[in-house]
């Protein structure tokens, strides 16, 4: 597990813009423990998180994307809504060309969902638990990808 | 004061511990080094090594734990407890569509259960129609959709709504739900007098927690008070609000914060209620309240004991209520969801049986037992069963029902219940100061503690310094029994067509005129501040969607996005 | 919006309202001075079409609230409204909380609105050359407003005296009994005051108190400006009072086109920019040293000034060679 010194080292591997992170509550559940904690342990280790707060449709969270032009977007639900609400996100993601966009997913979701998620297009799948080093992790890596990319 | 010591007896207490601080201690100090510096309990109150009777010398007897059935309550509030009757075991339930819902319905009360407890899906709690855009993949996911009249008569077609009790778990839209419920049981010809239940109805928590809050604060607490004020006067045998600190556990606040944010909401309400002109002993016997059961053993027993004390206090002090019932806490216990992890699941039926034990040993009314499958889903049929009978074990095999309140008198358990009625306090009078609740809300203040109490806990498990087995030790890492969990299957896009079919019909056949003159009723009823209880029954009798009634009270009242609060 | 496209490309696609294409844009802009000078010589034109209202306020005022009723009163007019959401950045980590569009989440998916959130970044807090140069941008595709929100303390408030045409101070009653405690809540920069939440039952004495201290000048006066501050109330949550202050935007937009301080906003406003770039390229050049492991001493027989003139020479030095 992670203290503060290993992530400034994983930090470090980040050249250019400070990651930017889209932490988003889709559907209709106003659990926000979960995204709040993430999105502030992502803001400790240095990211510049936009959070959207609860209640947010599909729509409202590629927008937003789009015109704070994240790196990467991180969901969370527990109302078990999950298949549909990521099917329409990632579909809208497509549909505006953003799709390189990774989308990482917590929440109360069943295993036998991840796999169907995972074909669906979520990048990565967080079960209840996930130690927050893991989560930072995980964004360093995948931001660290995605920019690889677009270069 | 009735003092259970007399000074003799601990000036030979005291020398006997400083002697053996002296000599036992430190050889077993020696010997067996502790595992920690500081022990604390998760409100992070300091645990000492040893209590003896020197850490509870200063308690009356009398005036701090008295007698079940007596004031201050703190041992029950009845005088036989659990040798009189067992706790109720109301467990959770409601699903899918109408129809699903009836038939289950219909099941539990053919194997004997009188007291139904429904679960709404997320449209439903938020007051939206399953027609609504942001309603889709939602529809009858975490309960039953309810959209109008036709829902609930589906719900409860065949069902003799004099002979049960249904507990509603649903907040803004409580009016409209409450409504529709004394409308199917007037259709069937039941009297108000007979009509039995619960709404939770407590919208503070929504702010300082649930977050499936509608209306801004002001409008949210005057409407939620309409429903009880009329219930007072119209339903003998409803308890119109379950005043509830299971949400704000559940969103990372401490046990200590659980206990003075419920409480400074339950002063709240009174105030409010009592500013209405209705007198206290009216409606105090009505309010019920809904408390965690979480993982610290004996902080949770503490808890539920202090809360007792600290409510009969306020209600005899506060607001001078007569009657002892008004200074009753009766509550309703659900064991941690938040507990419960994901990796090796079946551990989750452990957790939930210790959670369980505190509850009954803190003296609860009713009680859930969490299945182990919640942290990915709506419980399968398999693990509500085992949820249900680790309840029945330790009501009718463990032997801590035979007896009243039996941790009383331990040093630990009574120290620890002063404590945390000490700590609470200060909240309360930290909100008091600002004005009361919803005042605190509206800054944000009891949002912001327990954002920062989730965070440090959280932290503390990251460094290790709190432990969750499975998660940060114990750790396996394949693990196949999480796959091999069960899990209940939903048919959610069939549903939600069927529900959008429904409503399409609904509001093709109804009396649209009939509708829209009821709207505008309850809209001129809403603006000059009168109780809108009738207009909402009103409306609900002519078929009016429990989207477009929330609608007609937004434009009233305004609607509410809560300030940024990490 | 394929990923290698150059600036004037980028820039292009923007221009025909690609969203994604104007997210990028402004992402150049918080990334590297240089490309930032490129995309500024690309669209800098004179007259500078947009209205750029900043509002400020105490945090718990109800801004956000109050930007998201404006938003819709002008998006009902047909106008293309932009929001420049500034936010601070952790003095420790570097990171930042955004979270100024939580109340603004209802216009997200409006084709007519563009929300941004800018973080402070930098030691001193002050607004920063990205969020200078966003407005030139917007002003540029067409933005008929362009709000800047402002967190409501210390050097950004300056800093929005000198991009904003137009700038309205929320504040909210029940902050204090008397003059010099509103006055600590707000500062003495408004075009128009804003006293929100006006619904609450001490308004209308905070009210009085804001009056009189505008009266007395106190929160900037007739003669000094040639505009007599206005004060309204609002409560934004119930959507009352936007209309009024709508209407007190336009007057002062008004007033400000009729006499040349319209034209001199935009002249401070491109000096700023110019001086913020300034002070990023020479920091950011001081941190690439000292990262290099050049030490910077205070040498004997030498003066501190004389020491900084070195340091400014040396660094200038540095950039040269680039």
């Amino acid at each position: 597990m992670g203290g503060a010194a290993d992530i400034l080292e994983l930090m470090k591997e980040i050249r250019g813009r400070r990651i930017k992170v889209l932490v988003a509550k889709l559907g209709l559940d106003g659990h926000d423990r979960g995204a709040k904690v993430v999105a502030r342990a992502l803001k400790d280790a240095g990211m510049e998180v936009i959070y959207t707060g609860i209640r947010q449709s599909p729509e409202q969270v590629v927008e937003t994307a789009i015109q704070e032009d994240v790196d990467i977007i991180g969901v969370s639900i527990l109302s078990g809504a999950h298949i549909p609400l990521m099917e329409r996100l990632i579909s809208l993601l497509k549909e505006k060309g953003i799709d390189d966009i990774p989308v990482f997913l917590g929440g109360t979701i069943p295993i036998p969902d991840i796999p169907k998620l995972e074909k669906i297009g979520v990048d990565k799948v967080f079960l209840p638990g996930t130690p927050l080093y893991d989560i930072i992790k995980y964004t360093v890596e995948a931001v660290k990808k995605k920019r690889s990319r677009r270069n | 004061m009735t003092k259970l010591y007399n000074d003799k007896a601990l000036d030979e207490i005291k020398a006997r511990l400083e002697k053996w601080e002296k000599e036992t201690l430190p050889k077993s100090l020696r010997r067996f080094p502790e595992r920690s510096d500081d022990f604390t309990t998760l409100s992070g109150i300091p645990v000492k090594r040893l209590y003896t009777p020197l850490d509870v010398k200063d308690t009356g007897y009398m005036e701090k734990q008295g007698l079940p059935g007596e004031y201050p309550f703190t041992r029950g509030i009845h005088a036989t407890m659990y040798r009189g009757r067992i706790w109720t075991m109301r467990m959770f339930s409601g699903f899918g569509s109408a129809e699903d819902t009836n038939k289950r319905l219909k099941f539990l009360i053919s194997h004997g259960e009188t007291g139904l407890s429904l679960a709404f899906d997320y449209p439903t709690l938020v007051g939206i129609d399953s027609d609504d855009p942001l309603a889709k993949g939602e529809v009858g996911v975490c309960g039953v959709a309810v959209s109008s009249l036709l829902d609930m008569e589906t719900i409860f077609d065949g069902i003799d709504m004099g002979a049960i009790t249904t507990n509603m778990t649903i907040n803004p839209p409580a009016p409209v739900l409450l409504a529709m419920y004394v409308a199917t049981a007037e259709k069937q010809g039941v009297p108000y007098s007979k009509i039995g239940g619960t709404t939770q109805n407590d919208p503070l928590k929504e702010f300082i927690a649930q977050k499936s809050y509608v209306f801004p604060p002001e409008p949210s607490v005057k409407i939620a008070m309409d429903v009880v004020e009329w219930s007072v006067k119209n339903l003998p045998k409803w308890n119109p609000i379950s005043i509830s600190g299971y949400h704000i556990r559940e969103a990372g606040s401490t046990a200590v914060q659980e206990l003075a944010f419920t409480i400074a909401d339950g002063i709240e309400y009174v105030r409010h209620l009592i500013n209405r002109g209705l007198d206290v002993d009216s409606f105090a016997p009505r309010l019920s309240f809904f408390f965690d059961s979480h993982i610290n053993f004996f902080e949770e027993i503490a808890k539920f004991r202090a809360a007792r004390r600290m409510w009969a206090k306020i209600m005899k002090e506060w607001f001078n209520a007569k009657k002892e019932r008004s200074l009753w806490m009766r509550f309703h216990t659900q064991t941690a969801g938040v507990s419960l992890t994901a990796q090796q699941p079946f551990n989750n039926i452990i957790r939930t049986t210790i959670e369980a034990l505190a509850a009954v040993l803190g003296g609860t009314q009713s009680l859930h037992t969490n299945s182990l499958d919640e942290p990915f889903r709506v419980p399968s049929e398999f693990a509500a069963k085992i949820a249900l009978r680790t309840q029945q074990i330790i009501a009718y095999e463990t032997g801590v029902a035979d007896t009243v309140d039996p941790l009383a008198g331990s040093y630990y358990v009574e120290w620890l219940t002063d404590q945390m009625e000490e700590e609470a306090w200060k909240y309360i009078d930290r909100i008091e100061m600002m004005g009361g609740m919803t005042e605190a809300v509206k800054r944000g203040y009891p949002q912001r503690e327990i954002t920062e109490a989730s965070f440090r806990f959280q932290r503390e498990v990251e460094e290790k310094r709190r432990f969750i087995v499975g998660v940060n030790i114990f750790v396996e890492e394949e693990e196949d029994e999480i796959r091999n969990v069960p899990l209940l299957d939903i048919n959610q896009k069939e549903i939600e067509k069927r529900q959008i079919e429904r409503l399409r019909m609904l509001r093709m056949e109804r009396n649209n005129e009939a509708v829209r003159d009821a709207l505008n009723k309850l809209r001129k009823a809403a603006s000059e501040g009168e109780n809108i209880m009738p207009y909402v029954l009103d409306a609900v009798k002519k078929y009016a969607t429990l989207g477009e009634i929330m609608n007609t009270l937004k434009e009233v009242y305004g609607i509410w996005v809560e300030p940024p609060i990490y | 919006m394929s990923k290698g496209d150059s600036i004037k490309e980028v820039l292009d696609k923007a221009s025909k309202g690609d969203k994604a294409a104007l997210g990028r844009l402004l992402t150049i802009i918080e990334t590297s001075p240089k490309k930032a000078s490129m995309v500024v010589s690309e669209i800098l034109h004179e007259e500078g079409g947009a209205h750029v209202i900043g509002i400020t306020g105490i945090p718990g005022s109800g801004k956000s609230t109050l930007i998201s009723r404006l938003i819709s009163h002008y998006k009902d007019r047909g106008l293309k409204i932009a929001v420049i959401a500034i936010d601070p950045t952790s003095p420790l980590s570097q990171g930042a909380l955004l979270g100024d569009r939580i109340r603004m989440q209802e216009h997200a998916t409006s084709p007519n609105v563009f929300i941004r959130s800018v973080p402070t970044r930098g030691v001193k807090g002050g607004l920063s050359f990205s969020g200078v140069t966003m407005i030139e941008v917007f002003d540029k595709l067409g933005y008929d407003k362009i709000i800047v929100e402002s967190i409501g303390v210390g050097q950004t408030d300056i800093d929005i005296m000198n991009v904003a045409h137009t700038i309205v101070v929320v504040t909210t009653p029940g902050l204090g009994d008397d003059i010099q405690a509103l006055k600590a809540g707000i500062m003495e920069i408004g075009d128009i005051y804003v006293l929100n939440k006006s619904d609450k039952p001490e308004a209308n004495k905070t009210y009085a108190y804001l009056d009189f201290a505008l009266d007395l000048g106190e929160l900037g006066g007739v003669d000094k400006r040639g505009w007599r501050p206005r004060l309204l109330k609002t409560s934004a949550i119930m959507g009352e009072g936007i209309q009024e202050l709508a209407d007190s935007i336009k007057e002062h937009l008004e007033y400000i086109k009729a006499s040349n301080k319209y034209m001199e906003k935009i002249q401070t406003r491109r000096m700023l920019m110019i001086k913020l770039l300034a002070e990023k390229i020479f920091l950011e050049k001081l941190e690439d040293l000292a990262e290099k492991g050049d030490k910077i001493r205070l040498e004997k027989n030498n003066s501190l000034y004389q020491a900084c003139i070195n340091l400014i020479k040396k660094v200038s030095r540095e950039l040269e060679r680039e």
